[in-house]
């Protein structure tokens, strides 16, 4: 039986805690009687029959009909399903979307069904590398599809393969690939990392263009979204997604929602300590940390990284139902957050986190600056209920390397944004009024996000907008470890050790601050009364 | 009274753009209300005598004071020259000095003649000295001569015409003294003639011209015919000129000079006098002219002499030591000081003015080199100057060797810069590097400098002659109480450890701008000419590729798309076959892009389109792309947007940049031939543009386009594309190798460094990334 969440408090017996720093980690002491770590809960029990679970749940669909009697021979059928950007690290052969995927194909071929597309919802996000896409859909779908010009990735600047579908009250209209919109249905295949996944946000995002994204990828929106893990009632981007999808059931395509959880199994061997609580280290668990720290301290980067981003994760599903969006995505909830929920009691004037080497915008890539900042003020300040982890007016300590170093393929227009943008300004309000735009209707960035394997020239911009609530609620950020001109940039401030970084934050939280570590890895959302 | 004499006289002046003649014609405008001026001035390449007048003097600091009396008053600046000053084209190295019709005839209303035109510098060719020097005061007597007047000639020449001489050095011809050998300047004139002829003729002889293109090609690599053209030719005029510099200091030691100057002058003396026939003539011989004492501000200096190279030098660190006696004197004179004297010389006239006339202060005020040298030291210790670090340069203490050992030092340092830079040359530097290089061969350059000042000027530090000034005191004694004040040419008025301090050095310091104040410089030269080069005002904006906006080549991109359908033994032969092939190929392209590109391109021979066509597009994210400089492609957008065309110019292959399409409006690259069967031939149908191709394909396209070359940019990262650079008006060397990086320096053009982004994908191998085994099957005919 897997345990519970577990807050600790650290006292003088407690080992120095694991904080990861990009391609490394570092052991760090917190000061005893006001720190604590919390642990997410450990993996849940997999489901042992995978395909037979998705079988089932194609067959008995929440408020649907199964799906083989929803098709017919000569409908347009398109099969949409997440992109690279989870799970993180990527998962084990074979991948959930392929596993659901064939299942969908084999009821479609049983049906006669032959117009079949499959389509990457990759939003703004980078087109995937074809080996990314043997990867997720197996060899079998990507041979059949790919070369027939059947599979391929939505692309959010096609205006002749876009088609708006509404508008909703607030005057968001909800623009959308052409081909699902005119497909008899849709059938989305996704996976539900965290909370702020799946439901409306699969379609309205996945699918949508730059045009309907802007309307809550916004700072506004943003900084009013408190949290992205507190769904509907705390998110605006949530209410704003909740808002289109409604117009989406009301005039789109009929669809198909298939979700996925998955438990928080991230690491392979020789990485199980990373899971592990540190005070419950075997002798091989400190061997191992220790042999690892030092030999990747060893590494050239660029050897590490690629060890890091060749990991691939156990990630056993947890799991599957289907039907109808937001039946099926109340249900996918309830099996998040039974993975991932976990009681805290209140807030603390400090809050560490140790920013691993990879965020959902960088599989296969560098971490860079613009990244580490979404990472931290992003993802894992969000991760939680009710009220953040740190009071307002805290200080967020992270520790990571922060090289200045991106991934020219990958991530063109961060480059730029951190030359010219960040060195006009880090507020997400002055950039959104200043640059935005510009970014957006870049031909060049454009052309690289429709033809090379680019995130969209406004992604960084929205990749910073994801910390907008985090910079406006922290009083203070820090990053140990961190290339100080280039923390600088971030508008942080740099410290080479985490006592220096205590030292830096008693400015603004005093001589004797709580401080509360949140153990990365492991997903949790932190329920904070 | 000097003013009234000289009122309502007319005044020709040669030589007025120089040290003392600029001093001269601001001294008779502003204390000789009354006199005319005309200024026989030779026409420049760009600007006739008047503009060069109003540019070259005029515009100079010395006029400051009366531009201040002027201002407010009844008559401005300009109107007071106008009415004062005219000015002649004309040119004392041409027999008739080269004067019209109407400028003769301006230049025979003159009442007085001042001649002070003379090739001054230390070392200037023979025949240019000879021409100038001693040829140039026969041809203004000559003139005077056909124009039947006898004005005044006041003749400007140097003490040092006494030659290599210890001892009292009288004010009389050197002819006349007892030491004279008995030169005859009609044969030294013929001599140095004909020398001009010889050399002219050797530098032509075929070897020499080999080995000037042969220096031009290692200075230049493959920039193309024309520039390599004329910078063989350049050599070859540096070559000849070097030589007569050379001809020109032994036969002056030959015959008993310091140097050509002084013996050029000294049979000049010799010929005017022969020649003069009857145009009386006086001769005023300063010694060496410095900063002014008073007048028309302490310290103004006109361009840099004698001993300001060497003082700064020294005070950079560069020289340690400078030959020369202690008790030595060195005969220095402030400007004003003989400026007034030759006005002195003119107003009194030719009967009452002695025949020669030395100003000079080793006879009656010496200062001594010991006296100079601790004074410079003390000055120095107390405002040291800084390096380009912001750190003070310590000055040495001065050790007083003999010539021969610091000759040996400096010797000794240029052979380790040589070397040096022979080996930096070799290596295949780039950006940081290379511009590091190139400050070596500035390093050497200042040794060479350094060097040349010890071989010329220590000379004249070790010159142990004392010039008499008898004749000159006997003048100052005959001048009424207020001409004294007003025309003070007395040596001995000056103090000379308070002119050192606090007149001479700081007025060098600040004209050499050298630094002068701790902490680093910001590099606002670079800001500057950034800001230019992305001017809104700019038309077009052209880049090379290859190592300007991405490291990578055409061998890189035909293997990537070579070996993407290769299996894995196939692209071990492959690899291994191209390493062999590897120096053959540098070597082709070392010797000519264009033949390279011909050659290397036939391999594209049978190669499917459709399959080139399908591949391409991943040749842009995976090697392009990876390859790329962030900072050149945000560079080539901000032109964009601030409204400039963008052009690519590249040797590689319209399908492999065809991924760059949308940050160009004009991409010129080499196009391949197609077979009816849908393969590529092998060879080319569009010849790649390199060398001075670019340069003519941006004057064409800007041409037909409206556009204008000098409102261009180009981006370049070799010598290759010199001529494109230099077409443009504001060229910018990205990464450049050593051998660009000195030339833009020397040019000051902006130079940039791009680096490829750190977190790109790393690639052992240019080789596309492997396919699926269908796909490398994939038959495309």
């Amino acid at each position: 039986m897997p345990r519970p969440g577990f807050v600790l408090e650290v006292d003088r017996s407690t080992p120095p805690i694991m904080f990861w720093r990009g391609e490394n980690f570092s052991l760090e002491k917190l000061p005893a009687g006001r720190s604590r770590v919390i642990y997410p809960p450990e993996p849940l029990e997999a489901l042992s029959d995978i395909d037979g679970a998705i079988r089932n749940a194609l067959l008995h669909p929440i408020d649907q009909d199964p799906l083989a009697s929803q098709m017919f021979p000569g409908m347009k059928l398109t099969i949409a399903f997440d992109d690279v950007s989870l799970p993180l690290p990527k998962m084990r052969r074979p991948d959930v979307r392929q596993r659901v995927i064939e299942a969908v194909l084999d009821t479609a071929a049983q049906a006669g069904v032959d117009d079949v597309h499959i389509i990457a919802a990759l939003g703004l996000h980078r087109r995937m590398h074809e080996y990314e896409l043997r990867h997720a859909l197996g060899d079998r779908v990507y041979d059949a599809f790919h070369g027939r010009g059947m599979l391929y990735q939505h692309d959010a600047e096609d205006h002749d393969n876009l088609s708006v579908i509404g508008t909703t009250d607030h005057g968001e209209v909800l623009e959308i690939n052409k081909r699902a919109a005119d497909s008899d249905l849709v059938v989305y295949v996704n996976i539900n990392s965290v909370a702020m996944d799946g439901g409306w946000k699969s379609i309205t995002t996945g699918l949508a263009s730059y045009r309907c994204l802007s309307f809550h990828h916004n700072p506004e929106t943003l900084e009013n979204t408190k949290s992205l893990m507190g769904h509907r009632h705390q998110s605006a981007l949530h209410t704003s997604v909740w808002r289109l999808g409604q117009v989406l059931k009301d005039h789109g395509p009929k669809i198909f929602q298939i979700e996925t959880t998955l438990n928080t199994d991230m690491f392979p061997s020789p990485f199980e300590f990373i899971n592990k609580r540190e005070w419950e280290w075997t002798a091989k668990d400190r061997a191992t940390f220790l042999g690892t720290t030092k030999s990747l301290n060893r590494t050239p980067i660029k050897l590490a990284r690629k060890i890091f981003h060749g990991m691939e994760g156990p990630h056993q599903m947890t799991s599957v139902q289907a039907g109808e969006t937001e039946a099926v995505h109340k249900l996918t909830l309830e099996h998040v957050h039974r993975q991932q929920l976990m009681e805290v009691t209140g807030q603390t004037d400090i809050l560490t986190l140790g920013i691993p080497f990879v965020c959902p915008y960088n599989p296969d890539g560098v971490m860079n600056p613009i990244l580490v900042m979404c990472m931290g003020l992003g993802y894992l300040f969000n991760m939680y209920r009710n009220k953040p982890l740190v009071r307002e007016g805290g200080v967020v300590i992270m520790t990571h390397p922060c090289y200045r170093d991106f991934n020219p393929v990958h991530h063109p227009s961060y480059i730029d944004f951190f030359e010219q943008v960040l060195s006009d300004t880090t507020s997400p309000a002055e950039m959104s009024r200043k640059w935005e735009k510009q970014y957006a209707e870049d031909e060049w960035y454009k052309h690289l996000y429709r033809t090379g394997n680019a995130y969209h020239g406004v992604h960084p911009f929205y990749a910073w907008y994801w910390g907008a609530h985090g910079l406006q609620h922290a009083g203070k950020v820090i990053i140990v470890g961190g290339d100080p001109p280039t923390v600088r940039r971030l508008g942080f401030t740099p410290a080479s050790t985490m006592d220096d970084a205590f030292e830096i934050a008693s400015d603004v939280v005093g001589r004797s601050p709580t401080i509360t570590h949140l153990h990365v890895p492991a997903l949790l959302i932190a329920d904070v009364q | 009274m000097i003013a009234e004499q000289l009122a309502n006289k007319r005044i020709a002046i040669t030589g007025s753009t120089g040290f003392v003649g600029t001093a001269l014609v601001e001294r008779l405008l502003h204390s000789v209300p009354d006199c005319t001026l005309v200024l026989l001035v030779r026409p420049s390449k760009r600007h006739d005598a008047t503009e060069r007048v109003r540019r070259e003097i005029f515009k100079n600091n010395a006029f400051d004071r009366l531009k201040a009396q002027c201002a407010g008053g009844a008559e401005t600046f300009d109107e007071m020259i106008a009415r004062r000053v005219v000015a002649i084209g004309g040119d004392v190295s041409t027999d008739g000095l080269g004067l019209n019709d109407a400028d003769r005839a301006v230049f025979a209303s003159c009442d007085i003649v001042i001649h002070s035109a003379a090739a001054v510098s230390f070392d200037s060719p023979l025949d240019s000295a000879v021409e100038i020097n001693l040829m140039g005061p026969v041809r203004v007597a000559q003139t005077l001569q056909a124009l039947n007047i006898t004005p005044h000639m006041v003749a400007v020449s140097t003490c040092y015409v006494a030659g290599n001489r210890r001892g009292n050095a009288p004010e009389a011809l050197v002819s006349d003294g007892h030491w004279d050998i008995g030169l005859n300047w009609r044969k030294e004139v013929a001599a140095s003639r004909r020398l001009r002829g010889d050399v002219e003729a050797n530098s032509r002889a075929a070897t020499e011209l080999v080995r000037f293109r042969s220096e031009a090609r290692k200075e230049l690599g493959a920039a193309g015919g024309p520039a390599l053209a004329s910078k063989t030719e350049s050599l070859r005029e540096a070559w000849v000129k070097a030589q007569l510099v050379e001809a020109g200091r032994a036969r002056a030691a030959s015959v008993g000079w310091p140097d050509a100057y002084a013996y050029t002058k000294a049979l000049g003396e010799q010929a005017l006098t022969e020649m003069k026939g009857n145009v009386p003539v006086n001769i005023v011989r300063p010694s060496i002219i410095e900063s002014a004492l008073a007048e028309p501000f302490p310290g103004w200096i006109r361009g840099f002499r004698m001993a300001e190279p060497v003082i700064l030098s020294y005070a950079r660190g560069l020289l340690t030591e400078f030959p020369g006696v202690p008790e030595g004197t060195v005969d220095v004179i402030p400007v004003d000081i003989v400026v007034a004297a030759i006005i002195t010389v003119a107003a009194i006239g030719p009967e009452r003015a002695a025949p020669i006339t030395q100003v000079a202060s080793g006879g009656i005020n010496p200062l001594k080199y010991k006296t100079l040298v601790d004074n410079v030291r003390a000055w120095f210790t107390k405002h040291p100057l800084y390096d380009a670090e912001g750190q003070p340069i310590e000055v040495p203490e001065w050790q007083f060797p003999a010539r021969g050992r610091v000759k040996e030092q400096l010797q000794r340092a240029k052979a380790i810069a040589e070397k040096t830079e022979r080996v930096l040359q070799a290596l295949p530097l780039r950006g940081k590097q290379a511009t590091w290089a190139a400050n070596l061969e500035e390093k050497k350059i200042e040794i060479d400098r350094a060097f040349e000042y010890v071989q010329l000027y220590g000379l004249y530090t070790e010159c142990e002659a004392i010039y008499q000034v008898d004749r000159l005191m006997a003048m100052w004694d005959s001048l009424a109480a207020a001409d004294q004040r007003a025309f003070n040419f007395d040596p001995k008025s000056v103090d000379w450890p308070v002119y050192i301090s606090t007149i001479h050095l700081p007025s060098i310091v600040h004209h050499s701008r050298a630094k002068v104040t701790p902490g680093k410089n910001r590099n606002d030269r670079t800001d500057r000419l950034r800001r230019s080069v992305m001017s809104p005002d700019r038309h077009l904006a052209a880049f090379d590729l290859e190592n300007t906006l991405i490291a990578s080549n055409v061998v890189e991109s035909y293997s990537f798309l070579a070996t993407r359908r290769l299996n894995t033994p196939e692209r071990i032969r492959y690899v291994l076959r191209t390493i062999a092939e590897a120096p053959r190929l540098s070597s082709i392209d070392r010797k000519d892009r264009s033949d390279f590109l011909r050659f290397f391109y036939r391999r594209y021979e049978d190669a499917p389109i459709a399959q080139i066509a399908e591949d391409s597009p991943e040749l842009l994210t995976q090697l392009i792309l990876a390859k790329s400089f962030p900072a050149g492609l945000r560079r080539v957008r901000e032109h964009r947007a601030l409204g400039h065309r963008t052009m690519l110019i590249t040797g590689a292959l319209d399908f492999a940049v065809e991924g760059l399409r949308p940050l160009f409006d004009e991409i010129v690259s080499a196009k391949l031939t197609t077979r009816p069967d849908g393969t590529y031939s092998g060879n080319m149908g569009v010849v790649p543009p390199t060398g001075e191709t670019r340069a003519e394909i941006l004057a064409d396209y800007c041409a037909s386009e409206g556009l204008r070359l000098e409102d261009s940019v180009a981006y370049a990262d070799s010598t290759s594309d010199l001529p494109m650079l230099e077409a443009v008006g504001f060229p910018v060397a990205v990464n450049p190798e050593t051998r660009l990086a000195a030339i833009a320096r020397k040019r000051g053009w902006l130079v940039e460094h791009w680096e490829k982004a750190s977190g790109a994908p790393k690639m052992l191998l240019p080789l596309g990334t492997m396919l699926s085994e269908r796909d490398r099957k994939r038959v495309f005919q």
